[in-house]
């Protein structure tokens, strides 16, 4: 006990802010998707970096709440107000979701805290398909409209990203949605859809397997290095999508944390100031690099900034789609 | 037979102290969380997946797939003594299990469902190692239409026996269907049937709902008949064991066809809940004693438990080979084996010889240590059963409420839970089949998912499903077992009329 009370007053003699908050027992994180989703693994990222950092006394609890993509977790930290130990972990889907969908909650529910990740996206084909985006996209072409395009859940980033392609590229696609994006993956590697647009995470496996390969990156540049995946390729091989033909410059999902309404600013300070900590972290750097994110950090203002402009965009395709919820 | 040495290297890794502790601990801990239901091997697993961090891969690997064994046995003991299902899986085995209990016979019908879980699951392990790296291209076959005519095999080849009114069963049926249609609908991203409840948009879990059907249910139907007499007069007899599980190999053609209808089931990712209806189907419509169905014949706990397990074993190929989880359980082992660094795909049985083939041969392991252990708790399980009624009346209640808790910390769940030990009562007052309703709840958004996928597809065409001929297999013998039985009754019945 002495050594973790000096511990804490090392800490806030050296750390410039010393809080006016301390966490003084368990804290809950709900990570609003199931186990092995991309969420879920964000939350335990950040959890395995705090513990094995010793960055926080009290111990965490990460819960799983992916029912209703993902709603379930807001719905219930929606109604956690004034609490400051239930964090909620998700996506953009914190203000996308309720455009789209008659779900419990809005954005507004919600305390920011910061967007820590942004997770990118590649347009995927299967290994004997398109051997890049030119040949992909004269081949949609000459599908007409049985062109199939797969992704996770309806009305979310993938389909937002696989509306977006149509319209840049004048095509048409029947667009199926999985469960997940390792869903999507199988079917891809089954011939079953001739494309996908998953996060680097969801197929690194099937693309080590030569089942499919990403054709472009949608993103202004290309990706960090990082070994390589197959024998021959790795992430930064791949062309961005402009660079390739398809003039969508950058399209990105971030990974978000929030706490509920009502609490002080010093609570969010306190969460701020760990997860910038976190970020730090040998154990953080790792989970970014093993699933090819890129990393942000976004709080405050600029993270507030960062949804109005996303809002926008996304409010766009969904009034063209006819996806707004009355 | 590249097979066969990969496997020997896999028991030289698989066979140290260190792990075969690691088997039997976690063999327990799992038979302990598959009793108490709710709590079930899913959260077990997901609960310990923190300790596995700073373990080697194969280690951690190995405890957690010995908690999913000791969590598929143990999650027979409720279904057989209470009536409670603790996985979708072994609904199934309530139907026969639970009326041999009653009747005396605890010790047989535990017995009979672990000695044949324990053949079920060896012969899932065996075809694993055969024909590991042929079988993981079979799945890849499978689009909408094709799991959805699994899905409609399952339906039908359970449905067409049910010995109730067609009406009620229809009934019953829709009614499940209704229920696994609330929450959020994958295909339009819209939410349906939450009632103003906002909470609902995650959806009704299979856990909370069989819980009340079944436990609570019959909890209601007891407390109004029996409340007296319902303490079982069973001998603990260790000789019982024994004589149940020496003839079991009488059943042996039961056996075969349900590891073969599991296996089958458990590779096509059908999955083990889908398996062990449609085995139970199967059997109910082959048997020579099918009247005795429903009343605690061994057939129907063998059935359903063998094929079970067989289903759960195979089901982990296509999570390893092409990271879709089979099962809950499996889906968050898969979320370990991702934090582990590896990453489930085609590529891991090339890249992690040591892993796969050391998981494998810990499959064959701790299967055993988890049937001798299983075995060996028999009959301070069936001694459960000789308690009298008013004492283990509140027991099963509390476990029903925590249990039903428990799935996602919510009291909703808790009400829900309720709700649905007053419909159980009333099916059962009234005479409608559960089986259907719940068969309905468990796959029922599945097999809806699939078939609008399929219709997104082919653009509104029924083509898609005779298009090739896996697909139109599968659906012929769908409609093959839904309406044979009922032609064959009107042709019975012309031809007495004529004659």
């Amino acid at each position: 006990m002495r050594t973790l009370t000096f511990a804490v007053v090392a800490a806030s003699l050296v750390a410039a802010p010393a809080f006016a908050w301390q966490p003084t027992k368990a804290i809950e994180f709900v990570a609003t998707a199931g186990p092995g989703g991309g969420t879920d693994n964000f939350a335990r990222a950040v959890q395995a970096a705090i513990v094995k950092n010793k960055l926080l006394d009290q111990p965490i609890v990460v819960v799983n709440k992916g029912g209703g993509s993902g709603a379930e977790g807001y719905t219930y930290v929606k109604g956690m107000a004034g609490d400051p130990y239930h964090l909620v972990f998700g996506t953009s889907n914190t203000w996308q979701q309720p455009m789209v969908s008659k779900v419990a909650f809005k954005a507004s529910d919600f305390t920011p805290i910061a967007a820590m990740v942004q997770d990118e996206f590649l347009l995927w084909v299967k290994q004997d398909g398109p051997k890049d985006v030119k040949e992909y996209l004269a081949a949609m072409k000459a599908k007409g409209s049985s062109a199939k395009m797969g992704g996770a859940q309806s009305k979310d980033t993938d389909e937002l990203l696989t509306r977006m392609i149509e319209k840049t590229a004048g095509l048409k696609f029947i667009y199926v949605p999985f469960k997940s994006g390792a869903e999507a993956a199988v079917q891809l590697a089954g011939g079953h859809v001739d494309s996908h647009v998953n996060n680097p995470s969801e197929s690194i496996g099937q693309w080590k397997g030569n089942t499919q390969r990403p054709i472009c990156v949608f993103n202004a540049k290309r990706l960090a290095a990082g070994p390589k995946v197959t024998a021959a390729e790795g992430w930064s091989d791949i062309p961005t999508c402009q660079e390739a033909g398809l003039a969508i410059p950058l399209f990105q999902q971030p990974r978000t944390v929030w706490l509920p309404l009502k609490v002080t600013p010093e609570q969010v300070a306190f969460y701020v100031d760990l997860m910038k900590k976190v970020q730090a972290t040998a154990e953080w750097k790792d989970y970014v690099e093993k699933s090819s994110q890129s990393q942000v950090f976004l709080t405050g203002q600029e993270f507030t900034d960062y949804m109005t402009q996303d809002s926008g965009r996304v409010h766009k395709v969904a009034e063209e789609q006819g996806w707004l919820v009355k | 037979m590249e097979n066969f040495d990969l496997l020997l290297h896999g028991f030289s890794i698989a066979i140290s102290v260190d792990h075969v502790a690691l088997m039997i601990g976690g063999v327990l801990l799992g038979i302990l969380v598959g009793v108490l239901p709710g709590l079930g091997a899913p959260n077990g697993v997901s609960l310990l997946l923190p300790i596995t961090f700073g373990m080697q891969p194969v280690s951690a690997i190995i405890l957690l797939s010995s908690i999913y064994w000791g969590a598929l046995f143990g999650g027979s003991v409720t279904s057989i003594l209470f009536n409670i299902p603790g996985e979708p899986s072994s609904v199934a085995t309530t139907f026969d299990g639970y009326p041999m209990a009653r009747s005396g016979r605890p010790t047989q019908a535990l017995a009979t469902a672990f000695g044949s879980a324990a053949f079920g699951a060896l012969v899932g392990v065996v075809l694993i190692t055969c024909l590991a790296s042929w079988i993981a291209g079979v799945a890849l076959k499978f689009g909408p239409a094709e799991y959805f005519a699994v899905y409609f095999l399952a339906f039908s080849s359970f449905i067409g026996v049910g010995g109730a009114p067609p009406i009620k069963t229809v009934v019953s049926l829709t009614l499940g269907f209704a229920i696994a249609a609330i929450g959020m609908d994958t295909v339009s991203g819209q939410v349906r049937l939450t009632m103003g409840v906002d909470e609902l948009v995650k959806g009704v879990n299979f856990v909370v709902a069989v819980m009340g059907l079944f436990g609570i249910g019959e909890l209601l139907i007891a407390v109004e008949e029996e409340m007296h007499a319902r303490a079982v007069s069973s001998r603990i007899d260790w000789r019982e064991v024994f004589r149940t599980i020496a003839s079991l190999p009488r059943y042996g053609w039961v056996l075969l066809r349900s590891a073969a209808v599991g296996c089958w089931m458990g590779i096509t990712p059908g999955g083990p809940t889908a398996a062990s209806f449609m085995s139970y189907g199967i059997a109910k419509r082959v048997s020579r004693r099918r009247d005795k169905f429903g009343t605690g014949e061994p057939e129907g706990i063998i059935a359903p438990e063998t094929a079970d397990h067989a289903a759960g074993t195979s089901a982990l190929l296509p999570m390893l080979s092409l990271g879709i989880p089979g099962s809950a359980t499996a889906a968050v082992m898969m979320g370990g084996l991702m934090i582990w660094g590896l990453n489930p795909g085609p590529a891991l049985f090339i890249e992690q010889p040591d892993f796969v083939w050391g998981l494998i041969a810990s499959m064959y392991l701790g299967n055993i240590v988890a049937v001798v252990l299983v075995l060996l708790t028999v009959p301070i399980f069936a001694a459960l059963m000789r308690l009298p009624f008013f004492f283990i009346a509140p027991l099963i209640f509390i476990v029903c409420v925590v249990g039903a808790y428990s799935v996602s910390n919510s009291y909703l769940d808790v009400l829900l839970m309720m709700g649905f030990g007053v419909l159980g009562y009333l099916f059962k007052k009234l005479d409608y089949p559960l089986a259907p309703l719940v068969l309905a709840v468990v796959i029922g958004d599945k097999a809806e998912d699939a078939f609008r996928q399929s219709m997104l597809m082919s653009q509104g065409s029924l083509r898609i499903f005779v298009d090739n001929a896996l697909v139109s297999t599968l659906v012929g013998l769908g409609f093959a077992l839904l309406l044979v039985p009922p032609l064959a009754r009107t042709f019975g019945r012309l031809r007495k009329r004529a004659a």
